[in-house]
């Protein structure tokens, strides 16, 4: 019985009585280039144009890159331009001239082609049952339980020299998430890549800010290296009115005379947060609009970012420099989960 | 009734325009870098007339306005030579607009301003320079990369803050209005003192933004070079539009 033949109780069903019936193929419609032989020679004419216009954009390519040497950056952005439009109109010619032949000069009959069954005949299903259970009795998979067995461990075991191999590429994370090169006495230096210079406390006056590294940064050869420490150690170091700081008790001694530093490695998911406004002390990240207030441990008032900016303690060395009292008491950037633990 | 002294000093200030500005376009006196005492008086009168009804009658300020002890000529310049003093409506943030006093106003009270405590100076033009030999455009976009980009965006096309504030662009701003901003941070910018940015520092960084200002982008039209947001919309719209143009073509049959 088939489904339109079906009868269900009113209400329950749709009415499928009435399914809409095959539109067929639709009529075949002449086209101007097989009533005219004129339209046909301007069809072809204009695919011509078409692959000429590919030839001619190649040759502007090559003209853009020649014509162009990098002496300034604005030779890189004439000969960058010449050689996109050329290569552009070198490919866009093929693939417009081949396109319009098809549809134009190519033979348009319609073909129809019916759908398979996507169901396996009955036959074929059975024929496949029987091999398998033939394989099964020849081979007394079912009946041989230690081979069954044992062939089973082996499959389980035998990816796990893969897991020990791939397990141990590249360096393990280990604590490195946790530790930055702030140590007790680095002195705090301004962001610069010939190095920086020490920040004296009498220098950050009331309202300003310092893009600030460790110093021990620069002690570090190796670039990617340095790359590495420089995205967890960088500080934002400012001073604010001390009666307008909201300090925690057990905090108190992390600044020096309204002077704070924390760490510029937003918790959500690791931008600079550094725009930082005087009067608001609103420290916002320019990426998801996470909102930090500098004046009270950087607390979270507005986005996406689930914990404070950790705070970097500081106090001043016996020549009136800044220098941290020590690491990071928490990690520094995006949350995991176990950052609590230590 | 607050504002009404405001008013009364507009009326004195146009006053002023008409009468000391035509006096002193007509026997161009040329300005002593010292400020005279006749100077602090004659800032002190326009004071009174324009700011203190919100900074105070003697700076100190009051419930409209903070004090402007010891914020120096240079606040004053920047602030009433970029027309965002006096401010027209409170609101997250004071706007640029057309500059309500003259050259000889704006100068008479940044000397009575810089006489009643010491603050920042206005700069001196030998750091307002933007060519010469000892001038380092690349220290210049170093440092303004570090200290400014991320308020200002990367070539000073400005950026939005929080709660409607906003780092204003900095094209056509002239050298001393950036340098007056860097070291007294106007309204939500920080400062940057002499010892943070010296003051060669300062004029690499202003020499690196006029230079950005008056060269063209290498990357072509920069679609006002903020970012993101406007490339995405350009190929949103003009990508998109020309690949679902070229499919409809695909699908048509030929005439």
């Amino acid at each position: 019985m088939s489904e339109i033949e079906k009868t269900y109780p009113a209400g329950l069903a749709t009415n499928i009585q009435k399914p809409i019936s095959d539109p067929g193929i639709e009529p075949h419609r002449v086209r101007m280039t097989d009533k005219s032989e004129k339209a046909a020679r301007g069809a072809e004419q204009q695919i011509a144009v078409m692959f000429g216009i590919s030839i001619v954009g190649a040759f502007i390519a090559i003209w853009g890159f020649v014509a162009f040497p990098i002496n300034s950056l604005a030779d890189t952005r004439n000969g960058a331009l010449w050689m996109g439009i050329g290569m552009a109109l070198s490919l866009l010619g093929i693939g417009f001239g081949a396109v319009h032949w098809a549809k134009t000069l190519m033979p348009d009959h319609e073909v129809s082609e019916a759908r398979h069954q996507a169901r396996t005949p009955d036959e074929a299903r059975a024929q496949a049952i029987a091999i398998i259970k033939t394989a099964d009795a020849e081979s007394g998979f079912t009946r041989r339980k230690l081979i069954r067995r044992s062939l089973y461990g082996a499959l389980a075991v035998f990816p796990i020299p893969a897991l020990v191999i791939f397990g141990d590429l590249g360096p393990q994370v280990g604590d490195t998430l946790k530790h930055t090169i702030w140590k007790k006495g680095v002195r705090l230096v301004r962001d610069s890549h010939e190095g920086g210079t020490p920040i004296k406390a009498s220098e950050v006056t009331l309202g300003s800010v310092f893009h600030v590294v460790p110093e021990n940064l620069k002690d570090i050869e190796d670039h990617g290296e340095k790359l590495n420490q420089k995205a967890k150690a960088a500080v934002l170091l400012v001073r604010v009115e001390p009666s307008e700081l909201k300090e925690d008790p057990a905090k108190a001694s992390w600044s020096y005379d309204g002077i704070v530093a924390y760490s510029k490695i937003c918790t959500h998911v690791g931008c600079p947060v550094a725009l930082y406004e005087q009067h608001t002390h609103h420290l916002l990240c320019p990426c998801h609009q996470s909102t930090f207030d500098l004046a009270d441990h950087c607390k979270v008032i507005f986005g996406p970012a689930a914990r404070p900016l950790p705070q970097l303690a500081i106090e001043v060395d016996a020549e009136g420099y800044l220098v941290a009292q020590g690491d990071f008491t928490e990690p520094v950037g995006p949350s995991f989960w176990d950052i609590r633990q230590s | 009734m607050r504002r009404r002294p405001w008013a009364i000093g507009f009326v004195i200030f146009l006053g002023l325009v008409l009468s000391g500005g035509g006096y002193a376009a007509a026997t161009n006196v040329v300005q002593s870098e010292v400020s005279s005492a006749d100077q602090v008086a004659e800032g002190r009168k326009l004071f009174l007339a324009n700011c203190a009804s919100c900074h105070g009658s003697n700076g100190e300020g009051a419930i409209g306005g903070p004090s402007l002890i010891g914020v120096g000529a240079a606040s004053v310049d920047f602030q009433v030579g970029t027309g965002r003093m006096p401010g027209q409506a409170s609101g997250p943030q004071l706007y640029k607009k057309p500059v309500q006093f003259t050259e000889e106003q704006i100068a008479a009270m940044a000397a009575y301003v810089a006489s009643l405590a010491p603050g920042p100076a206005i700069p001196d033009a030998e750091y307002l320079r933007t060519t010469g030999d000892d001038i380092d455009l690349t220290h210049g976009s170093e440092l303004f990369r570090i200290n400014c980009a991320m308020c200002h965006n990367a070539v000073g096309a400005g950026g939005a803050l929080t709660e409607g504030k906003f780092a204003p662009a900095l094209g056509g701003v002239t050298e001393k209005h950036i340098y007056e901003a860097m070291v007294t941070g106007p309204q939500n910018m920080p400062v940057f003192n002499d010892a943070n940015l010296t003051p060669e520092d300062k004029r690499d960084i202003i020499a690196y933004l006029k230079w950005v200002e008056e060269n063209d982008s290498v990357g072509g039209y920069e679609l006002a070079s903020i970012g993101p947001v406007a490339e995405g919309l350009f190929v949103w719209i003009f990508g998109l539009g020309f690949i679902i143009a070229i499919t409809v073509w695909l699908g048509a049959k030929a005439n």
